[in-house]
């Protein structure tokens, strides 16, 4: 069969379904007696047995297999969940994500599962030794492929009782078709898609893919889970044509049973069959009719479509097409002075700005993509750590712009890892403190105003001031005198400066010599900001906070000798102008005095390599007061020429890491303006 | 009759910087441009013009005279910049003029004679004999190796 229009499918359902076993296997371990929780796992992870083995995944296969095995031993009650078994069975999933993102990227799937297979089975023999059954099941066959009947193994029976209990009904469909049918495939098809709508197939003898190929006679069984009754079922496969006659069994308890443990009752359920037939066929006409009228009201999914991220990137890519155009409308419009151009102008802009919104809308997906990996990460380092966490997270659904979305990741695993081992105190030292023993990590993620917050706060040690000014002092972050003056937040962010680290001894966990600094500055190069608030004793807060898109920024247009230049607004505290005569010098640098702060002018034209220097006879300077984290400069430039929104565009692949430029972009009059990269400038 | 067909033939673009005429495959050429305004790209090494847009997209311009140490010239109306597309980018090349369109068998790009005046050797594939012309075929790849920042902080 050929599977690969189904990959992409697959692989996202896939992902979907390792998630949805993560986030039950970490909610069964707070409630190890909660078995609808493992009925849950296990749908999960049998769906994406089936779905794997459809696809000829086969190590995926069986890794779910005993999983399946080793969870259906918990739900019968034949192994007790502990940490142990569920350290393997995650060990199972991290696995199974492994090799998901290996034939995402294009790889095979294949993977060495043997040594995990064997711990899962040793655990599963451990409690039960109902197996070998089912394995014989899958021997034998082989040998019915060409005969009608059904017979399930332990994973579909399971299914099947599931089912059941949640007021499902699962069918033994029997199609026979006629004898002089051509194209037995295409009928095959035709009841399939009849089935799928009505239900979900578990089952099919011969297996499908003999029955693509027209490998079978003229009968062929399906076993099906719907809520539909056995007539409607079978006056709709009866209306495909060709078909000769269709049994419909419900499949019961007690048949199950039979079914497994004894073979020879096939031969009374086919003489129960060949009675039903009798029977059924003179229902038909009726429920034809029946059928014809539910049709109407099956339909009623719900009304998304996948669109691939290719085209909302040429989507986006030609709007920001028209936001240049748009740009170049306005200062046309603005010269001419022509009243119904402007209207038409401003009009076109409001109507645009509504568009923009959308489509950066649907560029938007849930942070939770990032967030769900981080449970199953704090549980794992909480054990290592021997610390007792508790992690939360609120607003997972917060959506953000999937560039953004690609790179917080890591800075965020970064945050965690820190406040784990170095925010939460161990169990003992906390109920000395007289705090709970169980630590709490709160991850929050929300929007304000054009921004995204992302927050973790914990219920930690906090940030302790004279350790972090000690070691501050020490590796020279800051001067002595200037240590005492500094306030508590102050303090608190600098354990954000690079060179720094306070945990005392180098754990596995965080302090390999890379610092937060590295969160900080990818943070920052994202055009966010991070800041900490930090109470001893109490815990700490780490706030990021984001732009929504990566794509439209705000900027501030400058002049500079005729060049223009564009600087992120995010980085602009303010614009001045200032008198000449109160530029200071120290140390050959100039500085101003700004709010009572000493800033440090940088004279772009000199950076930029402008030939000729600032003319000294004006009285007045403009400057353009930018900051990175806490530290100020103030950028020298000729002229402000407003601020605008701005589509960013990269310089290429030729120009690689140019010098204090981020970007570039085009201007309404159709030149290309440079964007100063404001982090590059301050040191 | 037999021998045409056989024969491989490579077209090319014609173009003209001092005196001499340098030639690449049209395979490679996306547009050929008349002036338009350049904005200057500061820290850059000095044969980057700098970028301009073109058609919404920021494409670097790389002055070939510059490139080969030859003598710079002011733009003038002939000056044409020739748009190429290499694997991973496209750069926009500014030369004197672009002359012609011209096929030229395969078997007639002999490898470069010892001296052929200022430009680095490496930049040349080989040159071709056609009529009278003298056509120098260039190695884009050489010519436009990507401008790392190590490289603009040495200058």
């Amino acid at each position: 069969m050929d599977t690969h229009q189904y990959l992409e499918m697959f692989i996202d359902e896939s992902k979907e379904h390792l998630q949805s076993c993560s986030k039950h296997l970490l909610n069964l371990e707070r409630n190890p007696k909660d078995l609808g929780i493992v009925n849950e796992i296990f749908r999960s992870a049998h769906t994406l047995k089936g779905m794997s083995a459809t696809m000829g995944y086969e190590d995926i296969a069986d890794l779910t297999h005993m999983m399946e095995n080793v969870l259906d031993a918990i739900r019968n009650a034949k192994i007790h969940v502990s940490t142990e078994i569920l350290d393997v069975v995650f060990h199972a999933v991290d696995y199974l994500e492994e090799m998901v993102m290996d034939i995402a990227s294009g790889g095979t799937g294949k993977k060495d599962v043997r040594e995990l297979v064997e711990s899962l089975n040793r655990i599963e023999v451990g409690g039960a030794t109902v197996e070998s059954a089912a394995s014989a099941t899958v021997a034998v066959k082989e040998d019915y492929n060409q005969k009608a009947g059904l017979r399930f193994d332990q994973y579909e029976m399971t299914v099947i009782n599931q089912s059941l209990e949640q007021g499902f009904t699962t069918f033994e469909v029997t199609v026979q078709l006629r004898v002089d049918c051509l194209l037995k495939a295409a009928r095959v098809f035709m009841v399939f898609e009849i089935f799928e709508k009505l239900g979900e197939i578990i089952k099919t003898e011969p297996d499908v893919q003999y029955l693509e190929n027209e490998e079978f006679g003229e009968m062929f069984s399906i076993a099906l889970i719907s809520t539909e009754d056995a007539d409607t079922l079978r006056s709709k496969v009866m209306s495909v044509s060709e078909v000769e006659n269709v049994i419909v069994v419900p499949v019961t308890d007690d048949y199950l049973i039979n079914d497994n443990q004894a073979r020879e009752v096939e031969v009374s359920k086919v003489s129960k069959v060949t009675e039903s037939i009798a029977q059924e066929v003179n229902t038909l006409p009726e429920s034809v009719a029946q059928s014809g009228k539910r049709e109407g009201t099956v339909q009623s999914g719900n009304k998304t479509i996948r669109v691939n991220i290719d085209r909302l990137d040429i989507l986006m890519n030609l709007f920001e097409e028209l936001v240049i155009d748009r740009g170049r409308l306005q200062s046309i419009a603005g010269d001419l002075h022509n009243p119904e151009l402007t209207e038409t102008v401003e009009r076109m802009t409001r109507v645009s700005g509504d568009l923009q919104n959308i489509i950066l809308n649907m560029r938007m997906i849930p942070v939770e993509t990032v967030f769900n990996r981080f449970p199953k990460m704090v549980r794992q380092l909480a054990r290592d750590l021997d610390k007792k966490i508790m992690l939360e997270i609120v607003g997972a659904e917060t959506e953000l712009d999937r560039t953004v979305i690609d790179e917080i990741g890591d800075p965020l695993v970064h945050l965690i890892r820190n406040a784990l081992d170095h925010g939460i105190e161990s169990p003992s030292e906390r109920i000395a403190k007289g705090k709970p023993e169980e630590g709490t990590v709160t991850l929050r993620a929300y929007h304000s105003g054009n921004h995204v917050f992302i927050e973790l706060e914990d219920d930690g040690a906090g940030v302790n001031r004279q350790r972090v000014l000690a070691k501050a002092i020490s590796n020279g972050i800051v001067m002595e005198e200037t240590a005492n003056s500094m306030t508590d937040r102050q303090v608190a962010e600098l354990i954000l400066s690079s060179g720094f680290s306070t945990a005392e001894k180098i754990s596995d966990v965080s302090g390999r010599g890379v610092g937060l600094d590295v969160v900080k500055n990818t943070i920052e190069s994202l055009g966010g900001y991070i800041s900490i608030k930090s109470i001893e004793n109490e815990g700490s807060l780490f706030q990021v906070q984001l732009p929504l898109t990566l794509s439209i920024i705000s900027v501030m247009l400058v002049e500079l000798d005729c060049e223009v230049y564009a600087i992120p607004l995010s980085s602009i505290i303010e614009t001045a102008i200032i008198q000449k005569t109160d530029i200071m010098n120290a140390h050959n640098q100039k500085v101003i005095d700004f709010r009572g702060s000493i800033v440090p002018l940088v004279n772009l034209k000199e950076i930029f390599e402008m030939p000729k220097q600032n003319d000294i006879s004006g009285r007045f300077q403009s400057v353009v007061i930018v900051r990175k984290g806490e530290r100020l400069a103030g950028l020298v430039v000729d002229s402000f020429i407003g601020q605008q929104e701005i589509v960013l565009k990269s310089l290429g692949n030729y120009l690689q890491n140019v010098f204090a430029i981020s970007g570039a972009t085009i201007l309404g009059n159709g030149q290309v303006a440079l964007i100063v990269d404001c982090n590059a400038l301050i040191k | 009759m037999t021998e045409m067909v056989e024969q491989k033939e490579l077209k090319v673009i014609v173009f003209q910087l001092v005196d001499k005429e340098y030639a690449i495959s049209v395979d490679v050429v996306q547009s050929i441009e008349k002036l338009l305004s350049i904005t200057r790209v500061p820290k850059t090494p000095s044969y980057v013009r700098g970028v301009l847009n073109l058609r919404g997209v920021v494409t670097p311009i790389v002055d070939l005279r510059e490139r080969f140490g030859l003598e710079v010239k002011e733009m003038d109306e002939n000056t044409r910049i020739i748009i190429v597309t290499l694997k991973e980018y496209e750069v926009g090349l500014i030369v004197d003029a672009a002359n012609d369109v011209l096929d030229i068998s395969i078997e007639s790009i002999e490898p470069q004679p010892e001296v052929v005046g200022s430009v680095e050797s490496d930049f040349i594939l080989g040159v071709s004999k056609v009529g009278k012309r003298l056509l120098v075929m260039l190695n884009l790849t050489k010519v436009l190796e990507p401008v790392k920042r190590s490289l603009s902080d040495e200058i």
